[in-house]
């Protein structure tokens, strides 16, 4: 994974509370069978008008957001489904940052396997963080994780909270499934002594057979 | 020993190791998987030289992108095709028990979970769908996670995660007549907002939940992500030990009573204690119906659409204007007002034999309005399907004016070819009322099976109340 350090960058400011993943990646996109490319498809029925043609209205859309890396959104971004083709939409399409008074869980989580930081802020600093986007054009801010601060050329510097481990692996780019097999001894030991199974009593219609390990 | 919750009792028997200041690694039972989640999982391993650790304790199924008509035909799909064969490969390859399109078995990953007795009390489950929260129903810690925690899952059987703060939802007294499983966790969800569980896992007690049968309770754990809660849980007791007994995956015998005894043990301990406590009084809640773009804005069938300078909030105001104007609603209108275009009865959320009785039970001998331009009814599983026309519910539903479909996610995501066209209405019994969920720009109303199947009948929203039908689930 991509680690996370600092970034500064152009903010886009996402002017809308509950943003749930169908809007982020429409369910016509989650038959593909790659990670890349969907930045293409962000926010796909928002973006586009028929025929593929971009809405003028979408702020994504317009000239003075072109090359935002940095998202500034409202309440409980990213709720329902749990398709991590939202964050791999986000991540490919260029942003680095999300800043929001709060997330969905499942979404939040997955950000962090993505190389994707999402800062959470408190509503009056998002809020005041809103209406700097919104007056200046240009707007950037820069994301210190090691520091856990957010600030602009103006002198705002605004400290945020983050989990220590989620901190640490960001900051590594490492790989959770390398982390979890460094306990392989625990887990087999896990294993041998709660004797996990799925016995099967009667049969059922179904192809293929595990071995039992 | 101090008192713990049923979700605390799982956690801990299933923490694989634990160090101070991180997550910890557990331990997971089942892991469910299905053809639009796993793909680039099973890619991640073959980069890797990774194997699936357990493919015994992983079970796949097809369900999101199938038809729900004639499966003998070709696919003409081709994305959802090359998601098809790369399950089937990745099942074959790694020995994972494949339900396919064509199982007698198949059907939608969180009604042949349960159906099979793959899931169980005190277990941890996931899958890659976040309704996964549906199993809790049975007093299963289960949760949705991202395709790179599918992935984690298959290489290590185990997932690293923090404990989460709990939430107890109780709703007390006796729900009314008409009113469903359904309406109790819409209002649960009008009440606490759809992000009034963030970071919580959910125990859902009290009266009325201990009177709903397995598939009404099922249906309130479904929406538990809904409300924000990754998980929701009720319980196990005798309902839920006479449901599982004799499924195909649940122990026999003495081993039965000895994994009953087990799972007596799992409830809440008195005194244990939750970070939040909801309270709700069943007596209060009527036939829900949703009137904007997230489960969330709902009200009663007696309401009228909300003014959205009612709302408080800034944001809330907004968000309802704008949701207004996605559904094509007046603030002010009657909710029996509202005419629909189509219904469809089936999702992970209401498509169990129960639901498709109550439903039936609605129709019988009617017929849906000459408005309506489709009916659709989607059973959750062949197994379902099997046992419902068995029962003569399917000439029933045909006799009305139903289509009969084959199991599958169907019009809830609308990944097949079951879409609710641009500016249709249709009352669904499904989960998401989101811009697009069911086809661009269509506009979701979500409600009970027997909301849904009145609306059908009438061609508009009904108190089904008035219609003097059982509409026990």
């Amino acid at each position: 994974m991509q680690p996370f350090s600092t970034h500064t960058g152009l903010v886009l400011p996402l002017d809308r509370i509950n943003v749930d993943t169908d809007q982020m990646v429409p369910k016509q996109f989650l038959k593909l069978q790659t990670k890349q490319g969907f930045g293409r498809v962000l926010f796909y029925d928002w973006r586009y008008l028929p025929g593929e043609k971009p809405n003028p209205d979408f702020i994504l859309n317009q000239p003075q957001y072109k090359g935002a890396s940095v998202m500034l959104a409202r309440a409980n971004f990213g709720c329902g489904s749990s398709r991590e083709h939202a964050p791999w939409a986000v991540a490919d399409y260029g942003f680095r940052v999300l800043i929001a008074p709060s997330y969905a869980d499942i979404f939040y989580n997955n950000c962090f396997k993505n190389g994707i930081l999402p800062v959470t802020l408190p509503e009056e600093n998002v809020e005041e963080l809103f209406k700097r986007a919104e007056k200046e054009p240009g707007y950037s801010l820069t994301a210190d994780l090691p520091n856990q601060t957010i600030s602009d050329a103006h002198g705002l510097n605004l400290k945020f909270e983050i989990d220590n481990f989620r901190k640490h692996v960001l900051l590594e780019g490492l790989d959770d499934i390398g982390l979890t097999l460094k306990h392989e001894a625990a887990i087999t030991a896990f294993e041998q002594a709660q004797h996990p199974s799925a016995t099967m009593y009667e049969p059922v219609d179904a192809k293929y057979s595990p071995k039992q390990p | 020993m101090t008192p713990r919750t049923l979700y605390q009792k799982i956690w801990d028997s299933h923490v694989v190791h634990e160090q101070p200041g991180q997550p910890a690694i557990i331990y997971i039972d089942r892991h469910l998987i299905h053809e639009g989640t796993s793909p680039q999982a099973f890619a991640g391993l073959r980069a890797e030289g990774r194997k699936v650790r357990r493919p015994d304790l992983t079970f796949a199924v097809m369900d999101h992108s199938v038809s729900t008509t004639d499966r003998t035909l070709p696919i003409l799909d081709n994305d959802a095709k090359l998601q098809f064969d790369a399950l089937e490969k990745n099942c074959r390859e790694s020995g994972v028990r494949l339900f396919d399109m064509n199982s007698k078995n198949q059907g939608i990953v969180h009604i042949i979970g349960p159906e099979l007795g793959i899931t169980q009390p005190g277990q941890t489950l996931v899958c890659g769908d976040s309704h996964t929260s549906t199993h809790g129903a049975f007093g299963t810690l289960a949760f949705g996670i991202g395709t790179s925690e599918v992935e984690h899952v298959l290489a290590t059987q185990c997932l690293v995660q923090s404990r989460s703060k709990t939430l107890h939802i109780l709703v007390h007294g006796k729900r009314p007549k008409g009113v469903t499983a359904k309406d109790l966790i819409l209002a649960i969800i009008g009440k606490t907002g759809i992000a009034g569980g963030n970071g919580h896992v959910a125990e859902y007690g009290g009266e009325a939940i201990r009177a709903l049968s397995m598939d009404g309770r099922m249906t309130v754990c479904n929406m538990t992500i809904e409300g924000g809660a990754r998980a929701g849980m009720i319980a196990p007791d005798e309902t839920t030990f006479a449901y599982l007994e004799g499924r195909p995956f649940v122990p026999r015998g003495k081993a039965f009573q000895e994994a009953v005894e087990r799972w007596k043990a799992l409830a809440t301990d008195p005194g244990a204690e939750f970070d939040a406590t909801v309270t709700l009084d069943a007596a209060k809640i009527s036939p829900q119906v949703t009137w904007g773009t997230n489960p969330g804005m709902v009200t009663g069938v007696t309401e009228r659409v909300p003014d959205p300078a009612s709302f408080h909030e800034a944001d809330d105001q907004k968000a309802a204007a704008r949701a207004l104007e996605y559904m094509g609603l007046k603030a002010g209108t009657l909710v029996v007002d509202i005419p629909v275009d189509r219904v469809f009865i089936g999702s992970c959320t209401n498509s169990r034999l129960n639901d498709l009785r109550a439903a039936a039970r609605v129709v019988a001998g009617k017929h849906v309005s000459r408005t309506l331009k489709e009916a659709l009814v989607v059973p959750g599983s062949m197994t379902i399907k099997a046992k419902a026309e068995a029962e003569g519910l399917d000439k029933i539903f045909r006799d009305a004016g139903f289509e009969w479909r084959d199991a599958g996610c169907s019009m809830c995501i609308a990944m097949n070819p079951d879409v609710l066209p641009p500016g249709e209405r249709a009352a669904s019994t499904s989960n998401r009322n989101f811009e697009g969920r069911q086809g661009k720009d269509s506009r979701t109303h979500l409600v009970s099976p027997v909301m849904a199947a009145a609306a059908a009948i009438a061609g508009h929203f009904v108190d089904i109340r008035d219609w003097n039908v059982d509409a026990t689930e």
